[in-house]
C-alpha cells in the first residue's frame, strides 16, 4: 500500500504544453505514471506526448476519468489552476509551481475548506510511491519500493534522505514534499495521520526546516497518537534570523521558528532527531531497531 | 522586501492612514528647507533598514531650521549602530525630517500573516514604543488580536473592538477605527507581509497618527506591484547579495570561511549545518536552484569566489534529473575563466555522475572529489583552516 496515490491513479497535467509541463510529463510517463489528460486553455483537441489536451479540467475529468492533477503553470496563474482542479472534483492536487503570492494561497485555502480534496504544495517536488506512481519532478530512479514514509519541506534534501535510506537497505512506501512556502496544503500532521493507517509504512522520516510551527504541531501529534517510529532532521541550524533562506517559508521571524525549538519539540515526542544531515539514514535505522 | 520608514509612510498616506507632516532629505540644506516649511521644531530620523535607531543616536529632536541643518550634517554619513544592525552598523544616506508632536500615549498596531492559521491577523497593544516580541513574551495579555476572514476582509466591528480594548474614546476612537481600517487596506492592496505602526501616536489633542511605520512585502507578489519594487534600496543590501539576485540566485553572506554552493534551499541549509557539525563555519548560503544549469553554476561560482572571506569551498549538487556532466562542465568552465584560488571540494550525485567526475578529473584543475556529503564536509573544513 501507499498513501494518496497508487498504480490506479490517473493524472491530468495542468500546463502540459509548457516547457516544464512537457519535460516532467515525459519523465512521469517514463516512470509509469498514468497521465490521462492535459489541460491548456485554448489548446483543447490537440494531442501532446500522446495525451489528449482539453481546455478545462472539468472536461478532462469527464472524458478521461482522472482523479489527480499536477500543476505546472506560472505563479500568478497557479491559484486559478488549483481552484479550477478543486472545482472539477479532483481529489489530489499537486502544485509544483514556485513563487505564488501568499495572499493568493490564503484565498485558495479558504476555497478548499468546503471541497473534498487534498492539496500538496505549492513549491513542492511532488509525491511518489516507488514502482507505482510519481506526480512531480523528483528523480524516479533514486527511489525504491519499501516501508519508510518520507515527509519533507524540501526538494533536493529529500533526495539526499532517500539516498541515505536506500544505503541502509530500506525503500520508501510514499515520499511527499509538502512545499517550501509559508502556506501550503497538506502539512506534516495530515500526512502522519495517513501514514498511521497505512499498513505498509513501518516508520516515517520528517525533514523540516526553520520557519513556522508545522514541526511543533507534528511533534505534539506524534507524542499523543502516532505509534510508529519517527526519525527527523531540521535544516537551518546555522541560518541567521530574519533572513529568507531560499524557500519563502524558511525564515526565523521575531525569534520564532528556529531549528533548535523544533528539534527540541521532536525529541520530547520521542523522535530520533539527526543533528547532522549526514545521519538521517542512520537515525531511521536506530528508530527501527 | 523591506523599504524605508518614509517610503512606508508615503504608501500608507495614499490609503488614508494619518501620518505626521514630513519629507525625506539627502543633504543638510534640504533638511533646513523642510524644517523652515514645517518647523521650527522638527525631528530628524535616520533612514536605514533596521530598528532601534533612537538607541543608536539616529533620531534627534531639534528646535530650529539651523539646528536641523547641523544635526542632518551629523546624521547623514554616520555609521549607525543599533541592536538590529550588528556591530558593523549601517551607513545613513537619507533622513526623514518630520514635525514634532506632543505625545499623550504610545500604542501599537500591526498586521502580519499568521502561518499556522493561514490568515492575516491585526494586532493591537497599549504597550507601544517597545518591541512587540518583548510584549508577547512578557505580557501577552496586552496583545489583542483580530483574525481576518478572507471572504469578508477586515470588518469595521473588528477595528472597533480593538480600539475599545485600547481604551480609546470619543473622537480619538473614531480616528483610530478609521486608522486601523486604512492600514488594512494598504496592507492588502500592496501584498504586504508586515505593516507595523510602533508607536501609534495619540497626540495631546487626541489625534491618531503613525509616528513610525514599517512595511515588508511578499517578494513573490512584487511582480504585480512595480511601484513598490522601485522603492528597493540596493544600498541597504549586501553587494554580493545584490549581484547574486541579478542572476536569480539565492545568496546570503554569513560570518564563516567555508563557502558553499548547493542546489536547492533545504540541501543548502543542511550543507551549512553539516559544515558547522564538522567544526567549520559556513561563509554563505548559496542556492543555485533545484534545476541547476551550466550558466547558473558559472554565475554562482563567480559570486562564491568573490567573497574574500572564503578560505575553502564545498560544491554539493544532488542532481537527480539534472545531469552531473553538465554541472561538471559548468564548474570547469567557471574555474578556468575565473581561476581556482581557493581549494574546492566537489560532491556530485545524480544522472551521469561517473561522467561528471571524469570531467572534473580530466580538467587538470585541483578539485577535491567527495563521494558523500559527510566526506565533502570532512575534507573542506580542514582545508579552510590551513
Amino acid at each position: 500500500m501507499s498513501i494518496l496515490i497508487d498504480e490506479n491513479t490517473r493524472v491530468v497535467v495542468q500546463g502540459i504544453t509548457g516547457s516544464e509541463g512537457t519535460f516532467h510529463t515525459k519523465k512521469m510517463q517514463e516512470y509509469g505514471t498514468k497521465v490521462a489528460a492535459g489541460v491548456t486553455p485554448g489548446k483543447g483537441g490537440q494531442t501532446h506526448l500522446g495525451v489528449p489536451v482539453y481546455n478545462t479540467v472539468a472536461e478532462a475529468i469527464e472524458k478521461e476519468g482522472a482523479n489527480a492533477s499536477a500543476i505546472f503553470v506560472p505563479p500568478l496563474f497557479a491559484a486559478d489552476a488549483i481552484t479550477e482542479a478543486a472545482d472539477a472534483g479532483v481529489k489530489l492536487i499537486v502544485c509544483i509551481t514556485e513563487g505564488i503570492p501568499t495572499f493568493d494561497m490564503i484565498k485558495v485555502k479558504q476555497f478548499l475548506k468546503v471541497k473534498d480534496c487534498n492539496l500538496i504544495g505549492p513549491n513542492t517536488p511532488g509525491i511518489i510511491s516507488p514502482g507505482k506512481c510519481k506526480i512531480g519532478i523528483m528523480p524516479g530512479p533514486i527511489h525504491t519500493p519499501g516501508s519508510i514514509g518520507i515527509i519533507s519541506r524540501s526538494g533536493t534534501l529529500t533526495y539526499e534522505a532517500v539516498d541515505q535510506v536506500s544505503q541502509q537497505g530500506y525503500g520508501q512506501s510514499t515520499a511527499i514534499g509538502i512545499g517550501g512556502d509559508p502556506i501550503v496544503g497538506l502539512k506534516f500532521i495530515d500526512l502522519l495521520k495517513m501514514f498511521k493507517d497505512d499498513k505498509d509504512t513501518e516508520a516515517v522520516i520528517l525533514i523540516g526546516e526553520i520557519g513556522g510551527t508545522t514541526e511543533e504541531e507534528a511533534a505534539e501529534y506524534i507524542k499523543k497518537e502516532f505509534n510508529k517510529p519517527v526519525a527527523s532532521f531540521i535544516a537551518g541550524q546555522t541560518a541567521p534570523p530574519g533572513r529568507r533562506m531560499g524557500h519563502a517559508g524558511a525564515i526565523i521571524a521575531g525569534g520564532k521558528g528556529t531549528a533548535e525549538e523544533k528539534m527540541k519539540a521532536l525529541e520530547m515526542a520521542g523522535v530520533y532527531v539527526a543533528k547532522s544531515p549526514a545521519e538521517i539514514g542512520q537515525k531511521i535505522k536506530e528508530a527501527l531497531t | 522586501m523591506k523599504i524605508h520608514e518614509y517610503q512606508a509612510k508615503q504608501i500608507l498616506s495614499k490609503y488614508g492612514v494619518q501620518i505626521p507632516q514630513g519629507e525625506m532629505a539627502q543633504n543638510p540644506s534640504e533638511a533646513r528647507t523642510i524644517a523652515e516649511k514645517i518647523g521650527p521644531k522638527v525631528v530628524i530620523k535616520a533612514q536605514i533598514h533596521a530598528g532601534g535607531r533612537g538607541k543608536g543616536g539616529g533620531i534627534k529632536l531639534v528646535n530650529s531650521p539651523e539646528e536641523a541643518e547641523k544635526t542632518a550634517q551629523e546624521i547623514i554619513g554616520m555609521t549607525l549602530i543599533t541592536p538590529q544592525t550588528g556591530p558593523e552598523g549601517k551607513l545613513v544616506r537619507r533622513i526623514l525630517v518630520e514635525e514634532a508632536l506632543a505625545i499623550a500615549r504610545e500604542l501599537y498596531i500591526g498586521i502580519v500573516i499568521d502561518r499556522a492559521k493561514e490568515n492575516c491577523v491585526v494586532m493591537a497593544s497599549p504597550e507601544g514604543g517597545v518591541e512587540i516580541e518583548k510584549v508577547a513574551t512578557e505580557t501577552p495579555e496586552f496583545i489583542f488580536k483580530e483574525y481576518i476572514n478572507p471572504a469578508t476582509g477586515f470588518m469595521p466591528f473588528q477595528a472597533r473592538k480593538l480600539a475599545f480594548k485600547l481604551g480609546l474614546e470619543g473622537n480619538t476612537l473614531k480616528q483610530a477605527v478609521k486608522f486601523i481600517l486604512s492600514l488594512y487596506q494598504a496592507f492588502k492592496a500592496t501584498d504586504a507581509s508586515l505593516a507595523e505602526i510602533n508607536p501609534l501616536l495619540i497626540t495631546a489633542q487626541g489625534n491618531v497618527l503613525a509616528l513610525d511605520a514599517k512595511m515588508n512585502f511578499d517578494d513573490n507578489a512584487l511582480i504585480r506591484h512595480p511601484e513598490i519594487n522601485e522603492m528597493r534600496d540596493l544600498n541597504e543590501e549586501e553587494p554580493l547579495e545584490v549581484e547574486a539576485s541579478k542572476f536569480n540566485l539565492n545568496y546570503i553572506k554569513l560570518d564563516g570561511d567555508v563557502g558553499c554552493m548547493v542546489n536547492g534551499a533545504g540541501l543548502a541549509m543542511a550543507t551549512m549545518d553539516l559544515i558547522m557539525h564538522t567544526g567549520g563555519m559556513p561563509a554563505n548560503f548559496l542556492d543555485v536552484g533545484g534545476g541547476v544549469s551550466e550558466e547558473s553554476v558559472k554565475n554562482a561560482f563567480k559570486i562564491l569566489v568573490s567573497d574574500k572571506d572564503v578560505k575553502a569551498a564545498l560544491i554539493n549538487i544532488f542532481g537527480g534529473i539534472v545531469r552531473c556532466d553538465m554541472v561538471a562542465n559548468g564548474i570547469v568552465k567557471a574555474a578556468k575563466e575565473i581561476g581556482l584560488e581557493v581549494p574546492m571540494v566537489v560532491r556530485l550525485e545524480g544522472t551521469n555522475v561517473e561522467l561528471g567526475k571524469k570531467i572534473l578529473e580530466e580538467s587538470g584543475l585541483a578539485f577535491y572529489p567527495a563521494a558523500s556529503m559527510k566526506e565533502a564536509a570532512e575534507k573542506v573544513v580542514p582545508l579552510a583552516k590551513k
